[in-house]
């Protein structure tokens, strides 16, 4: 059975240096799922401007990956959206009961995967052709 | 404020379920489009006549639309319960409830266009 602590509200955001593990969690979810609905939103926008024709998707598309800043950013989407699944199928497995013991465990592990992913991917991000 | 709280949403409820359900469904198809897209072929590498060829499949056009729909009632639905997290009530929430609504059916029907599009239908 799993002891329950009444830390405050987590909505409270001014008290962050009193945060728990689990606290962080539900704060970096909620951040990386904000950035990752404004990412969707973006995607279909600018999508939306290279349809016209053909040409005009393939120029837009190495426009924008010909850019050193695009492909930073691109880098930090990847954390994000690494961070989210990871600690979504974790929120998953506490949702069922599951790990709630190592609730805090399982968070550093999403962090430290997380980290392992985005700087194993660096490399291929900002390699190929810019312009 | 129960200290059994362990979820920012209302647990039981529809919009709970979907939450999760979606979830589930946005880990392997959220993956699989930054796998595909970002290692298998190179973003600077995407073009036209490739992302044509890969629309006008059936099984990846579908998949792509139940990602689509999916990611944007996730996103929408989160959004909306992070309002309500902060305290949002009354007619603010019934106004940010039906802008995210229009929001997440305005982006389904461009999101469709541009599949539309990118099949060449």
């Amino acid at each position: 059975m799993s002891q329950s602590y009444d830390r405050g509200l987590v909505e409270d955001f001014g008290r962050w240096r009193e945060f728990s593990a689990g606290m962080w969690a539900w704060l970096l979810h909620k951040f990386t799922g904000w950035v990752l609905v404004g990412y969707l939103f973006t995607h279909i926008a600018v999508l939306s401007t290279a349809i016209r024709d053909g040409e005009v998707y393939t120029d837009t598309i190495s426009g924008l990956e010909g850019l050193l800043v695009v492909r930073f950013l691109e880098v930090g989407l990847l954390a994000v959206a690494v961070f989210h699944i990871l600690n979504g199928v974790r929120l998953l497995f506490v949702d069922l009961g599951v790990g709630l013991e190592q609730q805090d465990k399982s968070f550093y592990a999403s962090l430290v995967v997380t980290g392992a992913i985005v700087v194993a991917s660096v490399p291929t991000f900002l390699g190929g052709k810019l312009a | 404020m129960s200290t059994e709280r362990r979820s920012s949403f209302e647990a039981g409820t529809t919009l709970w379920l979907l939450q999760r359900v979606t979830a589930v469904f946005l880990v392997v198809t959220l993956a699989f489009h930054f796998f595909l897209l970002h290692y298998w072929n190179h973003a600077a590498e995407v073009t036209f006549t490739v992302s044509n060829e890969r629309m006008t499949a059936p099984a990846y056009y579908f998949t792509m639309l139940a990602f689509l729909v999916a990611a944007t009632f996730h996103g929408v639905n989160g959004v909306y319960n992070a309002l309500v997290n902060q305290g949002l009530t009354g007619t603010p929430r019934r106004a940010a409830k039906w802008l995210l609504v229009v929001a997440g059916v305005a982006v389904v029907v461009q999101g469709v266009r541009v599949a539309n599009a990118l099949a060449g239908v």
